[in-house]
This record gives C-alpha cells, structure tokens and sequence, in this order.
C-alpha cells in the first residue's frame, strides 16, 4: 500500500520545515517534498516604505546572512538611481560580502554539518551536533568558531556592527575602512589560512569514506546558476550570470541579472511557503538549477586567487563536466572561504580602501530596479518597483535556499529511495532520518530567508499513503 | 515682577511669577520629561509626558502649561507620576507603527529615549498599526505619519518661527494628522518655503531629509535656537 514518510521538523539548519516521502503502493518512494511552513510576508509589508529603508528592513530577514540581503537592497537602490557607485563604495561592499562568506560559511561547516560526518552518522543525536565535536576534538571546533568569528570581526570593523549593520544604503557606504580596522582583519588571517588549510585537509581525507554518501546525496543532473565576471571568474557581488549543465557546458553566458524574470520563472506549491524558481526556456520542472558554492564552483572558470584556484582544479575533477554532489557543497564551501581569505587579503593592500568618495547622490530615476549579489548560499535577487517619490509598489525577493527546493526535493527522495529497504511499518529508520536531514543541510538551507522564521529548526518526518493517510512519523528537536 | 515662593519635590524655590512649573523646575536642575516642548515656541500641552502632582489639586496638571503660584507644592517624580508617564509612552507607541530598529531617527529620537529611560520594556496595550502613506512628494523632505506622535512641533515651527502656517493638524482623536495647506500634499504645497524648520523641530523619524537611510536623521534643533535667540533677544550667538 502506497504511503508517506513526514520528517517533521528538521533540526540544524536555520528555520523550521518538515519533509514527506509519498511511497507508491509497492512501498517505493515515488516522490519528496521539503516543505517550509513558516510564513513571514516581507514582500507585502515593504510596500508604501521608501527604497532608502529597505536594506535597514530586509536584512532583518535574517540573522545570519543579513548583510547579503543589505547588499542586493542597497543595489536594488543602486538601479532605482540609476547611479555607478564610486569604485571604493563597490570594493567595500565586496569587503563585507567576504566577511559574510566567511562567517556563515564557518557556521555551515563547523556548527551545523561537520558533526555528522566527522562524529559519524550513527552516533547519537544528543552528542551529533558542535559540543559533541568539542568534546571530540576540541581544537577544530575552536578553530572552526574563531574563523565564523573573523567573518564577523570583518562585518563590525567595516560597518559597525556584526548583526543588522545600517552601512550599505542606495548609492554605497556610508564609511570608509580606517588603518586601525585594515590592520585588525590583517592580523587575523594567518590563523584563518591555517584553519581552512587543516579543514580541507581533514573533509578531503574524509571523503574516501563517504564514497556512498557522494554518489546518493543529492547526485543528480541539472543545471548550475552563478555570477561569473566577463572570463568566467567567481564573482559574489557582480558580474553577470551563467548557466552550466551537468556535462560543465555553458547554456547560456553573461546574463544581465537586471533581466533574471526574461529566463527565470517561479513555481508555487501548495504544500509549502518556498517558491520554487526554475530556469525559463526549459519549463518547470526540467529547468531545475542548483546555486550556492557547488554551482559558483561549477560555473566558474578560476576563482581569481592562487591558493583557491589550485583547489578549484582538485574539485573540478571530482566530476564529468560539472561536479553534481550535492555532498560536495561542504568541500565547495571551503574553497570558497579559502578564496575569500585570499581576496579579503588583496582588498586590505588597496588604498582605495580608504577614500572619502563613498556615496553617490540621486532621486528617483527608474522605476523598477533589482539588486543580484550572490549570498553564501546562492545568488540573492532583490527586485522593486517605486513610485516616482520612491515609495515601494512592488517587491519581490528571489532567495538562494527557493532556488534550491527542487533539488532539495529531489535529494531527499534518492536518500529515502536508498535507505528504505530498512523500513518496516513501525517506525521510520533511524539511518535514514539522519542521512534525510544531512542531505538537506548541504545546501545550508536558510529557511528564515527564503520564506522571508525565527527559531531552531526541529526535524519532522512523515510517511504519506496515496490516500493522504500518515502511516508513520518522527520527529526530533 | 513679584517672585513667587513654591517648593519642588520638598525643595523651596523661587521664581518670578508668570513662569512656567517647567520653566522654574529646569531653572533649578531638576529634569521633567517632555516631548511636545520646544524652546521658542509656545506651549500647547499636548503630550501629557510632563505631567506633575500639584497638593490640594486631584488632578494632574502639565508642566509646560502651568504656572507657578505662591506656596505651591510640586512633585514631579512620584511613584504614580512614574506610572502614568510610562503609560503615556506605551500609548504613544501602541497608536502607531514605531519600528526602531528600521527606523531613520534611531539611535536620535526622542520618543526612543524617553522610552528607555523609563524602562519601557515592552507595550501592554495592542497596536493599533494603522495604515498611513508615506507623503515623498516634496523635493527635500518626506512625512511619515506612521511615526509622528502628534506633538504639533511642526505646525508651532511653521507658523510662528517661519510664518509660513503650511503645517496644520486635521481630523480629532486617534485620526488627527498633520497636513499641508489644505491637505494637499507636501510637493504641491503653494506655502511651504523649504526651510526645513518642521523637519529640525520633530521629535521622531516621521520628519526627516528625503534619502536618510536607518539611524542617519539627526534633528538639529541648535538652528532653530539660533534664529529664535536671534529675533527675539538680537543675539547671534552659533
């Protein structure tokens, strides 16, 4: 008889959502959905406020990635103006961005998914999380913490604050970096360097045993969406946008994410509050696309920094054509810090760094404007229509975890499909529980942004019948 | 003029008569909490923030509105003044949509102050969140009516530091707000000089420079002190 598997609620990642596994009625897995039931309305309560306050209101989406939102609103801004921003004003933007990179990066690795692969993925779940990884080796889990840290130190030297900073405004900054605060990130990245070098070391020797987690979490065709520069170099807060398939060949190049709604469509689904965007010309939902750290890596040519290119070489051939793990987000995620370190490094020798020129001055001079910038988890779309007065009509906010629920999906479907031969009608299996919720946290997701919640997010699972009946469910948190 | 005798909070003072309690409570260091006060324009009472406990009178009476009598006994910081003022702020709050934290006055409102330092934790009475469009039209400023506390600042600044009476209040109780001419909007105002004199008196962030984006709107009042000590005592004193 056909049934569903509901995980509900799902713990270690940022938000609340609950996962179903619908099985067909020989009791194979037909179909997942990972739903989020938090609903929070941003895009409708911003109408009527001026476009000056939106970077202050949306970063408070979140609380980890709160400078990505800022970012992508104050050039929203940008566009509405119809201004360049002065050079220093676009380089200290990319500063903070590096900063926000590496913190919820540092977050992803070390608090939230090295515990399972590092502690095992049947240790218990009261000792599977970051005191369990202190108390197994203590210096990584410090290491992993002061590197979040320097993320952050980044974040508060340049702007003020690490939380909800209100630096970034429509046309720039609002201050420059001063010799104190280049000298203070400065002397912090030697033990950065060490501690990204140690984690890649440790996940690369790690994976000769997760050959099997490699091939079912989430290892699958689709496409890939980044900002690239004009040769095809990583880019986090310019640039245009690429697509790639799985094979690693370009579809479509140097797209203006000002244009994203000529190629990009979203998809609503009843059973959740996430949209689910999907890459126009290949309808819904053959044009699935993944973003965050495996895509920027797989559309990417060269990171543009020595240290992370070598990386990005040793990644690039971990696939055929495109690396399409998803279990690899954690070693793209490195790499990425590690490029983030060498480029936060290259921007403290820039004296421009310093200038007064910061802030470019405009009214209202377009319309509509939308504001890309890639988020740690994948490229952020801020898009807003105003009145001549510059008062928002419309808004629309296309986050990075949307971007990947149909992968999500799908991912939690060949984990399911994989374990279930270990399920019988009492309970959902244990193993497969922790593997579910682990296939989700690859893609760091940020349930909070995405249905633009607060709070931990708990794991609930249920198994679902054709009929609609719950024939069996877990739940934890 | 006689100077009067009184006593504020069991210390004997005195003061010339015609002047305020507020006045005389100042004068002598001790601080009441205002926030429709403005030095240089008159008094209209309207915030209740002042309010002080006058013996032989059941009531509560405005500092700012008040004057002082001979033998009068003040408190102005009781345990039931402590109560009501908070009550007054929560009010304030509950009326309409104050979000600090996106706020362009925050970190530089008086409202916010107020609030903390009356310990103002958190608002017992239900907001009302009230739907109040944004006024940008005008080429330099902006009004937000979701943050004004209807103190008239604004309108006491327009028509008798300027002269320009742009400024009015209209409408009664929960549904008064401050309009333009004759409730156009600001852009469209025939009398309004730009002067920004409306947007330097506004205690909150619902006045503010066209273009503030969180915390960045510091009302600056020392102009408005300027030109009044100018006119009215010839002192040009920056």
């Amino acid at each position: 008889m056909s049934k569903r598997i509901v995980i509900d609620p799902v713990t270690r990642i940022e938000g609340h959502a609950k996962i179903s596994i619908f099985l067909d009625d020989d009791g194979n897995v037909s179909d997942a959905e990972f739903h989020v039931v938090e609903f929070r309305g941003f895009e409708k309560f911003c109408e009527g406020r001026p476009y000056t306050e939106m970077p202050g209101i949306t970063q408070r989406i979140c609380g980890i990635c709160p400078v990505s939102h800022t970012l992508a609103s104050a050039k929203a801004g940008d566009a509405l103006m119809a201004v360049n921003i002065p050079p220093a004003a676009d380089k200290l933007r990319r500063l903070l961005n590096l900063g926000q990179f590496i913190q919820s990066h540092a977050l992803s690795f070390f608090h939230l998914s090295a515990p399972d692969f590092l502690l095992g993925w049947e240790t218990p779940q009261s000792r599977r999380n970051v005191f369990g990884l202190i108390a197994s080796n203590a210096d990584l889990a410090r290491a992993g913490i002061r590197l979040r840290q320097f993320g952050q130190e980044i974040i508060e030297t340049l702007s003020g604050r690490k939380i909800h900073p209100a630096w970034a405004v429509p046309g720039g900054v609002r201050t420059a970096l001063s010799e104190e605060g280049r000298k203070k990130i400065r002397g912090w990245l030697v033990e950065a360097y060490l501690t990204t070098q140690t984690a890649l070391d440790l996940f690369k020797k790690t994976l000769q045993n997760h050959q099997r987690e490699m091939q079912i979490f989430g290892n699958f065709p689709s496409l890939f969406m980044g900002l690239v520069g004009p040769d095809g170099t990583w880019e986090h807060h310019g640039g245009k946008l690429r697509f790639t398939d799985s094979t690693g060949s370009i579809i479509a190049d140097q797209l203006n994410p000002q244009k994203y709604f000529e190629f990009i469509s979203e998809s609503v689904q009843g059973a959740s509050y996430l949209k689910s965007p999907y890459y126009q010309p290949l309808g819904f939902p053959a044009g699935m696309y993944r973003v965050g750290p495996l895509a920027r890596l797989n559309v990417s040519e060269q990171m543009g920094v020595p240290k992370a290119d070598a990386e990005l070489k040793h990644f690039k051939r971990m696939g055929h054509g495109a690396v399409t793990s998803s279990f690899l987000y954690h070693y793209a995620r490195l790499i990425e810090i590690l490029a983030c370190l060498e480029w936060v490094e290259r921007y403290l020798e820039d004296p421009g760094l310093s200038s007064r020129d910061l802030r470019a001055d405009a009214g209202i001079n377009q319309l509509r404007g939308v504001g890309a910038s890639e988020a740690p988890r994948g490229t952020l779309f801020h898009d807003y229509t105003v009145d001549r007065g510059g008062l928002l009509q419309k808004v629309n906010l296309i986050v990075a975890t949307g971007q990947n629920n149909l992968a999500m999906n799908r991912t939690v479907a060949q984990i399911a499909r994989h374990y279930l031969g270990a399920w019988n009608d009492d309970e959902i299996p244990e193993p497969m529980l922790n593997r579910i919720e682990h296939g989700i946290r690859c893609y760091d997701p940020c349930l909070s942004c995405s249905t633009h919640a607060v709070g931990q997010m708990p794991l609930h699972v249920r198994l679902i019948a054709p009929d609609g009946k719950v024939m069996a469910e877990a739940a934890r948190g | 003029m006689a100077a009067k005798t009184l006593t504020i909070d069991g210390t004997q003072v005195s003061a010339e008569e015609g002047a305020t309690v507020l006045q005389v409570a100042r004068d002598h260091g001790i601080e009441i909490p205002t926030l429709c006060h403005l030095e240089g324009v008159y008094d209209v009472g309207a915030c209740r923030l002042c309010l002080v406990e006058v013996a032989g009178i059941a009531k509560l009476l405005p500092a700012c509105t008040t004057k002082i009598s001979e033998g009068m006994e003040l408190k102005t910081n009781s345990e039931r003044l402590q109560k009501y003022r908070r009550m007054t702020l929560e009010l304030l709050f509950a009326e309409r949509s104050h979000v600090c934290a996106v706020c362009v006055s925050n970190g530089h409102c008086e409202l916010q102050t107020l609030a903390y330092s009356h310990g103002m934790e958190h608002v017992r009475y239900d907001y009302c969140f009230p739907k109040w469009k944004v006024d940008v039209t005008h080429r330099l400023f902006g009004m937000d009516h979701n943050r004004c506390i209807l103190c008239a600042r604004c309108v006491r600044v327009c028509w008798h530091i300027e002269g320009a009476g742009t400024k009015n209040v209209s409408g009664r109780g929960a549904s008064a707000n401050i309009i333009n001419d004759l409730n156009q909007p600001w852009g469209q105002s025939d009398s309004c000089t730009e002067c920004g004199k409306c947007v330097m008196s506004c205690p909150t962030g619902a006045l503010f420079h066209k273009g503030s984006t969180v915390a960045e709107m510091v009302h600056d009042r020392d102009k408005l002190e300027f030109i009044v000590n100018a006119r009215e005592k010839k002192q040009w004193i920056v």
